[in-house]
């Protein structure tokens, strides 16, 4: 039997060179930051199935490989790796195997804004990202969490000044390249909304071929007061990979924060996502969609935690799994003690196209005051026999109708994405996958 | 009565979980004529309407169904629609996040294409749908919205009608489509259904009530009494079980299996 300790090991030797590699790239705090996250991890060693928050997502297969450290990136920029976004209209910072490699349109940073790459800034103006990077260990709740501050390969520095208005989405372009020996890159973003501010945040993790690799990223999103940010996380990487990802969202007072998470890709794919809203009266909406296949295992675990009063969250998840996939969805809405006034709703929905296809789903409430308002709800179920029936008697052949009720199912959460753009590209790549799907797209 | 036979029922008996419905159905449709089949509750007359339609749930007993010549039970419901056959559901099935006029336009070209016609595109389509909308008074919001979605009890079954004067089919079979509606939506169907009469096409009217015979004449008028027709006649047999109810039926039909 593998523990997750004996796991832990191994990396050790990984720390060791890594930090050869950025010993004199990086500040002492920086160094002595990461060897703490370091020690986190091996404290806490790898979940297991016997913790309740890992219950349903065995990681063996991802711990039975060895990922060698991507230490620079695979090849320099490509443009032809921004054909699928151009109709963005996006600033888009490049991303390859961890490490930033451009961006585009190369005049600097997005109208009004700040972004650059995490690794940069350590070497040249470290006091910048300071505040966010140098804090204390005990936050790095789950050892990939903590092994992804041990490592942190590169990532973005986003930063809305106060009052900004920032009309053009920030694409954060995390790609993976093929290079022999499975990889893995530790992807660190952080985003600060100042007060008043406002902008769209996109980020992608994409595979450019089907091998085995491990994304372990860590973002975190920072919002002032009565800012209003719109973050998306689209995975879509190769179905041999192993894909971990934390999301840990803060609202000051007023903060309105859309957030979508697609899953589409990977052999095992975990995103946890935690908002605090600290502040009176923040909104938050946690929205997101995953659709899996064969063998593929997706997971979200979200926190939605109200600490302050008359706060609002919605929380709306659907899924469509199909031959053997496994879904996992567990979403917690924790009311502080003096969150009165919260108003909280969630509901998390599953379609299920074969008969091995299974999907856990876990709905918590902690509810510490008492004069809330929440709901919650799930639901698991199969395409509609009285639907697919009507379907064919209007002559639409078994598949087309499939298609077509499995499309129904899944329009009204693509509906949330409010970037229009990114919602039909994001139909797009559904529907490509299906033998109807083209005739589909009409109705993106 | 000198149309060919669109459509033959030769002693058909069908099950369902191990309960007979249909206890041996014999009937023939010749195409330009509109036929009524009446009957109580649980007589079996949507089963007939299903099972003709391809309605997969239902187990064939015996008997055959012939339509054009060929054997109707072997092909697939939608193999049926593309050779003309036409439900309109007693309760049509709601299909959130998908607008009526995609759906319908997808119909309409899964037809046409098994008959060899080039699909119709976006605006060819709408411009047929609007034509066809005024037909049955559809009020052109529907076609943008989702198919059923929310839709009154007399928009969902105009919405049938109006499915049907798209489709253009050889059998229409329509199951109570007159069943919960105003008499201004009875008028607006039944000039519907009135308008797509024509000597090439046959209908079958499945009613529980006779009010939408005063507006749509039929040619013969069956009577389905537990799984059996057991009385046909011309439109004053519709006008008599009006008047009668089913009861006499009932006796009846009990008299004659005794003897």
């Amino acid at each position: 039997m593998s523990s997750g300790r004996d796991e832990t090991t191994r990396y050790r030797a990984h720390f060791a060179a890594w930090n050869e590699i950025v010993r004199a790239r990086e500040p002492a705090w920086m160094r002595a930051q990461r060897e703490a996250a370091f020690a986190r991890f091996e404290a806490l060693g790898f979940p297991t199935t016997r913790q309740e928050e890992w219950r349903f997502t065995n990681i063996a297969p991802l711990l039975r490989t060895s990922f060698r450290v991507a230490t620079a990136p695979a090849s320099p920029f490509e443009d032809d790796w921004l054909a699928p976004y151009r109709a963005w209209g996006a600033h888009h910072l490049v991303f390859a195997n961890g490490h930033f490699v451009g961006e585009v349109p190369t005049n600097g940073h997005p109208p009004g804004c700040f972004a650059r790459g995490i690794r940069a800034l350590l070497q040249e103006a470290p006091h910048l990202v300071e505040p966010y990077l140098r804090r204390p260990v005990e936050e790095l709740s789950h050892a990939f969490i903590a092994l992804n501050a041990a490592f942190l390969t590169d990532g973005a520095f986003v930063r809305i000044p106060r009052g900004a208005v920032v009309r053009e989405p920030i694409h954060l372009l995390f790609l993976a390249l093929g290079q022999g020996e499975p990889m893995v890159v530790h992807p660190r973003n952080v985003i600060v909304a100042e007060e008043n501010s406002q902008a769209t945040i996109i980020e992608s993790y994409v595979s450019l071929d089907d091998r085995l690799h491990f994304t372990n990223a860590v973002t975190e999103i920072i919002v002032g007061e009565n800012a209003v940010v719109q973050h998306y996380k689209v995975q879509r990487e190769s179905r041999a990979a192993f894909h971990m990802a934390a999301v840990r969202i803060v609202q000051a007072r007023m903060a309105n924060v859309r957030d979508f998470s697609l899953a589409l890709g990977a052999a095992l794919a975990r995103t946890d996502i935690t908002a605090i809203l600290e502040g009176e009266g923040a909104e938050c909406t946690l929205n997101g969609f995953y659709w899996v296949r064969d063998q593929q295992l997706v997971d979200h675990h979200t926190v939605i935690e109200h600490v302050a009063p008359h706060g609002t969250s919605r929380e709306f998840y659907k899924g469509i799994l199909d031959d053997a996939a496994r879904g996992v969805f567990d979403g917690t809405i924790l009311v502080r003690p003096g969150a009165q006034k919260t108003d909280a709703r969630q509901v998390n929905k599953n379609l299920l196209l074969s008969t091995e296809a299974l999907v856990n789903t876990n709905p918590r409430l902690q509810i510490l005051a008492d004069d809330v308002k929440c709901s919650h709800g799930a639901t698991i179920g199969h395409l509609d026999e009285d639907a697919l029936f009507y379907c064919r008697a209007r002559g639409l052949d078994a598949e087309m109708a499939r298609e077509l009720l499995t499309y129904a199912f899944a329009s009204d959460i693509l509906q949330e994405i409010a970037f229009e753009p990114l919602r039909r590209r994001i139909g797009e790549w559904v529907l490509m996958e299906w033998p109807e799907g083209e005739l589909l797209t009409e109705m993106l | 009565m000198n149309g060919t036979a669109l459509l033959e029922i030769r002693n058909l008996r069908v099950r369902i979980e191990g309960q007979e419905i249909l206890k041996g159905i014999t009937l023939t449709v010749r195409a330009g004529e509109v036929h009524s089949i009446m009957g109580p509750n649980g007589s079996g007359k949507s089963t007939l309407a299903q099972v003709l339609a391809g309605r997969e749930v239902y187990e064939i007993v015996e008997g055959e169904v012939l339509y054009e010549g060929e054997d109707l039970l072997r092909m697939s419901p939608e193999e049926r629609a593309r050779r003309g056959i036409f439900l309109a559901f007693q309760y049509p099935v709601e299909i959130p996040g998908v607008s009526n006029l995609y759906f319908l336009k997808a119909a309409v070209n899964a037809v046409r294409k098994s008959r060899g016609l080039p699909e119709l595109d976006a605006m060819e389509f709408l411009a047929l749908a609007r034509e066809r909308a005024k037909l049955v008074e559809l009020d052109e919001s529907l076609l943008q919205r989702a198919v059923n979605d929310g839709f009154s009890g007399g928009e969902k079954k105009r919405n049938e009608i109006f499915q049907m004067a798209l489709l253009e089919p050889r059998l229409a079979i329509l199951d109570e489509t007159d069943s919960g509606l105003d008499i201004d939506a009875l008028r607006v169907v039944a000039q519907g259904i009135n308008a797509l009469r024509h000597p090439d096409r046959a209908i079958i009217l499945i009613t529980h009530y006779q009010r939408l015979l005063n507006y749509v004449t039929p040619d013969v008028v069956h009577v389905l009494y537990d799984g059996r027709i057991v009385k046909s006649g011309g439109k004053e047999l519709a006008l008599e079980l009006e008047e009668k109810g089913y009861g006499w039926i009932a006796e009846e039909a009990i008299g004659s299996v005794r003897t």
